[in-house]
């Protein structure tokens, strides 16, 4: 447990871990009746063979997920998918030059953790502003502040940090003349939209991971496709990380809302199923 | 010997009942109307039927054996040329292949020989009456990649070789396009299609599903890391088409890759799984394939009005022809000469309707089909709230991408020759893979093939 309805696990699963690198992702199907949930991955551990992934209820199978006791299986956990971040490619001396901020909103920490930690490991050290609601949902401080350059932290409500939203704060450190390279922003669809808008007004380059809604994610069934500088692209192998500035943020939102009602309904079937029972996984 | 009594009808679910239904459409014959309709065969000396099928089974052979009243003899004939016979009885475009060749076509109504091999498969099943014989185990490992028909055949042919054969499969269930796009009401899962991977396990093939080859693992790790001396690529044509017209990411346009995965792998239908599915009122399908029809069957299924949309004739609809005999009876509207230009929203951003114009034959192509030209002003719209398009689909490109020196053409597809050898060494690929969309027993045919060429491939080093 991270926070409220926020959990934290590590999976085994050898095969994924060898493979992983920062910017994909998995495909977790946790009982026979569940859906295919794509979670970032968070974090891996080569010689473990394990895989962390941080999930946040908002419906009926993250809640499963999410209500799964330390040493309990997951029916089928499939990655890692989608392409890795850009930066795994690039060349390391240039990178070293480069200014890096991440902007991480809500549980957006957790898939921009191991690509601040990918770069540490390379020496190059990136700015990370982490935005939440409110103090209580703010997640993974301490490993961030580990790996990160400088970490500033917002909360809507100002109980920690910067009284504000993300682009509140990242325009501040602007006007103190601060100035980045790239930003990368991962969180909510809203607030990687408003990051996008904001840095286009500094000629930023913006890279966004985006979480459209997916069924297969290979490639096969078209859901998860967004259009980006006017292209079709299908998030799941062709992403999930796109130039911000091209992505249509409108269209991406109101296609993952698609399914909101139906959702709505069986998620409620399931909080009564698993009433009582309390999310409690986690070997952190 | 032969007779002249007209082919023997099959039972069917009403169609009024299965349309509100997933139950399977087409009961099949008993023994009784099985060894009926056997007796109308005349053992042709040189059977069309035979050369028209692409595994060329012994058409003529087992319906001798029904007649013979010797089931299981049948059973054992079909099973030395087709590895999945109750899915080929039942999905196979008959009339274009074995039943279409059958001499008593020529002036009456050919034998039902999927009907036949359907029947003889599913008492050979449930009685366990087809023997195999393995080869002692011969040391050599070979990976196939997907988990379709045509890898299912590879696998099972190199089993019975003595081959240490292990699939890996992307989904979390295995079957490929016989689990997540046939539906139920034409291919039953648990029945047919789960029985028919057990038989291939059985052989000692061994299936890990949850590995995307190209992420998960490479082809070149599989050889060079974990010891495979050669890959099969059986990973069918997955990636679907769209039309490139305004309005198709609105909310309610799915693929009918996306609306038969929620429903057949996913179980949406079945209010106790957590996926979605969404019907809305009235679907439109656009398209004239197997793939249209089992979409709109499910849509139908589903609760909602279901009308298919087709550019050109009702003679050149490529689905098999039970299938849109099937799917009118169960009051599907057919809009032939049809085409879509764009897909129209409301302020919400969900469709609304469909634009159409209107097309019509105009001179036959290099293929000899007629092709549907816009006929000009002819612009109208249908209302619907669901859009599904089933346009077609191409091979994924992940694989062909993250294997050096696997030459695809421009299609997209593989290129193998007609034994599955490609580019490169060791790698052999057969199925949609390598044709683009085709049909089951295509596939399972360049399995058989590429067996064989395995076979030898690894023999001979
Ligand atoms: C590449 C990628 C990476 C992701 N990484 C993570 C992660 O690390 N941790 C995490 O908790 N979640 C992550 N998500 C989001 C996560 O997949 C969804 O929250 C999950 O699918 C919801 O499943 P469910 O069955 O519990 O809820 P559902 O019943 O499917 O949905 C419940 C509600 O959430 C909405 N919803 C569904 N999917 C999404 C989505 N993708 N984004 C926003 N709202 C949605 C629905 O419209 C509905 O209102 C990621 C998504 C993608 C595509
Ligand atoms: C809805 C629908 C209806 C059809 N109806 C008929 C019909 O009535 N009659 C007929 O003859 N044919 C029909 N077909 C066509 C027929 O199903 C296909 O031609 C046949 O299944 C192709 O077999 P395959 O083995 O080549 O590939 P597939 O059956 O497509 O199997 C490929 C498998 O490979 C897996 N895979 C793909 N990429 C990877 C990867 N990178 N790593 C691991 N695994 C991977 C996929 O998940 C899949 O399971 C229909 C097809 C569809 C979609
Ligand atoms: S495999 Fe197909 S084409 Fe061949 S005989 Fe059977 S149904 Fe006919
Ligand atoms: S062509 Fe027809 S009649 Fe002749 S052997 Fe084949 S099925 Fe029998
Ligand atoms: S999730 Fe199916 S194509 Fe991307």
């Amino acid at each position: 447990m991270l926070a409220e309805n926020i959990c934290l696990m590590d999976v085994e699963a050898p095969r994924v871990a060898h493979s992983a690198r920062p910017g994909q992702f998995v495909i977790v199907r946790v009982d026979e009746k569940g859906e295919r949930v794509p979670l970032t991955i968070c974090d891996y551990d080569r010689e473990r063979g394990t895989v962390t992934i941080v999930t946040q209820v908002v419906g009926a199978s993250s809640a499963r997920i999410c209500a799964l006791e330390e040493g309990e299986y997951i029916e089928n956990f499939v990655g890692p998918l989608g392409r890795p971040s850009e930066f795994v490619y690039e060349n390391i001396e240039e990178l070293r030059g480069k200014r890096i901020m991440f902007i991480a909103g809500g549980l957006g920490t957790a898939p921009v953790y191991p690509q601040v930690k990918w770069l540490s490991e390379q020496g190059v050290k990136a700015d990370v502003i982490v935005g939440a609601k409110s103090k209580n949902l703010l997640i993974m401080q301490d490993e961030m502040r580990a790996v990160a350059g400088n970490l500033y932290v917002a909360t809507d409500d100002g109980s920690e940090g910067f009284h504000g939203l993300v682009t509140q704060l990242f325009e501040k450190l602007i006007a103190e003349g601060k100035m980045y390279d790239v930003v990368v922003a991962i969180g909510p669809m809203i607030m990687m939209k408003f990051v996008s808008l904001t840095t286009a007004k500094y000629g930023i380059k913006t890279i966004v991971s985006l979480n459209s809604l997916m069924v297969d994610g290979t490639g096969m069934c078209g859901a998860c496709r967004v259009t980006v500088g006017g292209k079709t692209y299908f998030t799941c192998v062709e992403g999930p990380e796109f130039d911000g500035h091209q992505v249509d943020f409108d269209e991406a939102m109101r296609r993952q809302a698609q399914y909101k009602t139906i959702e709505s309904r069986k998620a409620k079937a399931a909080e009564e199923a698993l009433a009582g029972h309390k999310c409690k996984v986690g070997l952190h | 010997m032969a007779n002249k009594i007209p082919r023997t009808p099959v039972r069917e679910q009403e169609p009024a009942v299965r349309a509100t239904n997933f139950e399977e459409v087409c009961y099949g014959y008993n023994l009784e109307e099985a060894t009926l309709e056997a007796s109308r065969c005349l053992h042709c000396k040189k059977p069309r039927c035979v050369e028209a099928c692409p595994v060329s089974l012994k058409i003529p052979s087992f319906i001798e054996r029904i007649s013979a009243g010797d089931i299981a003899g049948a059973a054992n004939i079909i099973a030395e040329d087709s590895s999945l016979p109750s899915v080929c009885g039942r999905v196979c475009p008959q009339e274009t292949q074995c039943e279409g060749a059958c001499v008593l076509g020529v002036k009456g109504e050919s034998v039902a020989i999927g009907k036949l091999e359907r029947f003889v498969s599913d008492w050979g099943r449930e009685n366990n009456a087809v023997k195999v014989v393995k080869a002692p185990a011969n040391g050599h490992r070979v990976a196939i990649v997907g988990s379709g028909p045509s890898s299912l055949a590879c696998a099972a042919d190199l089993a019975k070789l003595g081959y240490e054969v292990k699939i890996f499969e992307a989904l979390h269930k295995a079957g490929g396009v016989l689990e997540y796009g046939i539906p139920e009401f034409r291919l039953p899962k648990e029945r047919v299609v789960a029985p028919e991977i057990e038989n291939v396990k059985r052989l000692g093939v061994e299936i890990e599903t949850d590995v995307v080859v190209g992420r998960t693992v490479t082809v070149d790790s599989l050889m060079d890391e974990e010891g495979y001396e050669a890959v099969f690529i059986g990973s069918g044509a997955g990636l679907p088409r769209f039309m490139n017209i305004p309005g198709e990411n609105l909310n309610g346009v799915v693929s009918a890759n996306e609306f038969l995965t929620r429903a057949n792998l996913m179980h949406a239908y079945d209010e106790s799984y957590d996926t979605p599915i969404y019907t809305g009122s009235k679907v439109v399908v656009v398209g004239g394939g197997n793939v249209a029809m089992d979409a709109v069957r499910t849509a139908k299924r589903l609760g909602a009005e279901a009308v298919i949309v087709y550019r050109r004739s009702e003679a050149e609809l490529p689905a098999r022809r039970e299938e849109v005999h099937h799917a009118k009876e169960e009051g599907i509207e057919f809009r032939m000469l049809t085409n879509p230009v764009e897909v129209l929203g409301d302020d919400k951003g969900w469709v609304k309707g469909i634009r159409c114009v209107r097309m019509e034959l105009g001179e036959p192509d290099e293929s000899g089909r007629r092709s549907p030209v816009v006929v000009e002003g002819s612009e109208f719209d249908v209302e619907c709230d669901v859009v599904i398009m089933a346009l077609g689909t191409s091979p994924n490109p992940l694989i062909a991408s993250t294997t050096k020196g696997l030459d695809v053409n421009r299609r997209g597809c593989l290129v193998a020759d007609e034994n599955g050898v490609t580019s490169r060494e060791g790698i052999f690929a057969g199925g949609d893979a390598v044709t683009g969309a085709a049909t089951v027993i295509l596939a399972m045919g360049a399995g058989r093939k590429a067996a064989r060429a395995i076979d030898e491939y690894i023999k001979s080093k």
